[in-house]
């Protein structure tokens, strides 16, 4: 079963914060959304969870009982324990007694929670606190299990935890989709893909986003075109749109480009593209 | 001591019986960028306080430009926590101008890219400019020490580009500069990194250094999923990247019993480790009994 938003738009008065955004979730893979704040991955994935109406385009998810949500808050009650937070929600999906004992069981040992569950919530780590949000959003076994940032601001244990936990429920069948700030996280997904102000500046797997990537990138200490250059550690790295590859601009070192360097040189080129 | 602007030596910090930083010693140069890494707990933050003469260490010394960090000194030192400590409830200027007048400084100008928002309150900017608001207000009396606690957190890859070439031009000028950081391409910025785990130091150095005797192995196979749940079910750590399986420290001969058993076909290939394996290595050590 494949999910998807299409042809997105949705407006908050006159600000645009999707503007025509068709993103795919397969059954079995996890599909990441990268951008920064304001990039409006939280809007794309609370119009997939019905949160958010469209103002135009359509948006195929199964129905509530069967999509699970981390929203970017908490998404746990500070003042219940971590066992309490988990059976609240297991009870509004029904489940109790011994099966509910039972799932409980397991979803703490997966998330390494199980010494902490007779711990309040608000005493958790923030990392141990993100666990706690994905263990209460899968609790029902869901079809589409949506993610908002599930990892920032958690230190990279912690974060791989997480990303373990998600491909475990995409192993078993479940189309997930979550957002992350972080890119190198992204390059770990089956599918990726890229928001800036509101529009997809590029999406696919990262093999195929590299591959169709067009232009050089440069290193260099003295950019040829401020504009076109960034700082990656003591050198800076220099986009040439309209560069081929086998043949590089003269005097300067053609980088192979990591996911970072694409995405930044991508936005610059959007940006020039609007101001012209 | 000459030409050192922070200096830990040998120093530890208990509380009550918990041992948050443990006889950690190390050091920052003029012009240096130096990553400071570490999973949540790790006594990175306690470190830090310690450093800025927030608390007190339980023994050891800490010096803060050559002496301890008093009052005196710390107007010497530009820090930006993670919470960017500025104040919501007042306008960019207004907190440009309570932080210049706390350091006797003058008052920075403006970016083109802040002028929109002098009058704006900055609980109502976005982030990636409140981040920009915080370093202008950290600089603006040139710090010869710059101590940022998780500086690009949910920025965008443009804005922390230029976030950086900030970092880098306090470097070039001579500040030195230590960073917190939870993400692994920006401490790849780094002059330098260091490596907490359990409140003390374990490594530093180069990327290289802190990776270690760390390996990893990755697994390929058509059936990616099962082969997840064999290698996760068996306990090993295992983490994924795109549609390839990842496992740190493994044996490749005992990955592949465990798939053979699952009756599942797959290649073996070592390749290198990454920091954030390092780190999850770290933890399972700290964990075992």
């Amino acid at each position: 079963m494949t999910y998807s938003v299409r042809s997105a738009t949705v407006r908050f008065g006159s600000a645009v914060a999707l503007d025509d955004v068709t993103v795919e979730v397969p059954g079995g893979s996890v599909v990441a959304v990268v951008g920064g704040d304001g990039a409006g991955k939280s809007t794309l994935l609370r119009a997939l969870a019905g949160e958010v109406s469209l103002d135009r385009g359509t948006v195929e998810a199964p129905p509530k009982q069967r999509l699970g949500y981390l929203p970017a808050s908490s998404g746990s009650w500070a003042a219940l324990t971590v066992a309490q937070n988990i059976d609240f929600v297991a009870g509004i999906y029904g489940l109790a007694g011994d099966e509910l004992a039972g799932r409980r069981a397991e979803l703490l040992d997966r998330a390494a929670l199980t010494p902490a569950a007779g711990r309040l919530a608000a005493q958790l780590s923030g990392g141990m606190r993100r666990k706690l949000g994905f263990v209460m959003a899968i609790v029902h076994r869901p079809d589409l299990l949506i993610l908002d940032e599930p990892s920032t601001g958690v230190d990279p244990v912690s974060r791989i935890d997480l990303w373990r936990l998600a491909s475990e429920a995409a192993a078993s069948g479940a189309a997930v989709l979550m957002s992350t700030t972080y890119l190198d996280e992204a390059e770990r997904a089956a599918h990726l893909v890229v928001l800036d102000r509101g529009r997809v500046l590029v999406q696919g797997s990262y093999d195929q986003v590299r591959a169709d990537f067009a232009g050089v990138i440069t290193r260099t200490d003295q950019p040829v075109r401020a504009g076109w250059a960034w700082r990656r550690g003591r050198v800076l790295h220099e986009y040439w749109p309209d560069a081929d590859p086998s043949n590089p601009p003269a005097e300067a070192t053609a980088v192979a480009p990591d996911l970072e360097d694409i995405v930044i040189a991508l936005s610059l080129a959007r940006r020039d593209a609007v101001r012209s | 001591m000459t030409g050192v602007l922070l200096h830990a030596g040998h120093v530890t910090r208990r509380f009550g019986a918990f041992v948050a930083v443990d006889d950690v010693s190390m050091q920052v140069r003029p012009g240096e960028v130096v990553g400071l890494l570490g999973a949540n707990g790790a006594g990175k933050t306690t470190l830090i306080r310690m450093l800025l003469g927030l608390i007190a260490v339980t023994s050891g010394r800490v010096d803060l430009l050559g002496g301890p960090p008093d009052r005196e000194r710390r107007r010497r030192l530009g820090y930006v926590p993670q919470g960017l400590g500025l104040y919501g409830d007042l306008t960019v200027r207004e907190n440009l101008t309570f932080s210049a007048r706390a350091y006797g400084t003058a008052e920075p100008a403006l970016p083109p890219a802040l002028k929109a928002y002098a009058d704006v309150l900055v609980r109502e900017l976005p982030l990636g400019a409140q981040r920009q608001v915080a370093f202008l207000a950290a600089l603006a009396h040139s710090p010869e020490v710059l101590v940022l606690d998780e500086p690009t957190s949910g920025v965008d890859a443009l804005a922390r580009a230029a976030l950086w070439d900030t970092i880098r031009a306090q470097a070039e000028r001579g500040a030195g500069v230590l960073v917190t950081t939870h993400y692994m391409q920006e401490a790849q910025q780094c002059d330098r990194l260091l490596l907490m785990a359990d409140g003390r130091l374990v490594a530093e150095g180069s990327e290289a250094d802190i990776i270690g005797s760390t390996t990893a192995v990755a697994v390929r196979t058509g059936d990616w999923a099962r082969a997840f749940a064999a290698l996760a079910a068996a306990g090993a750590p295992v983490m994924l990247a795109g549609r390839a399986i990842r496992v740190a420290n493994a044996d490749p001969a005992g990955l592949a019993g465990v798939l053979e058993a699952a009756g599942i076909e797959a290649s073996l290939e070592p390749v290198p480790a990454t920091i954030s394996e390092r780190m999850l290595m770290l933890s399972r050590q700290a964990k075992a009994p």
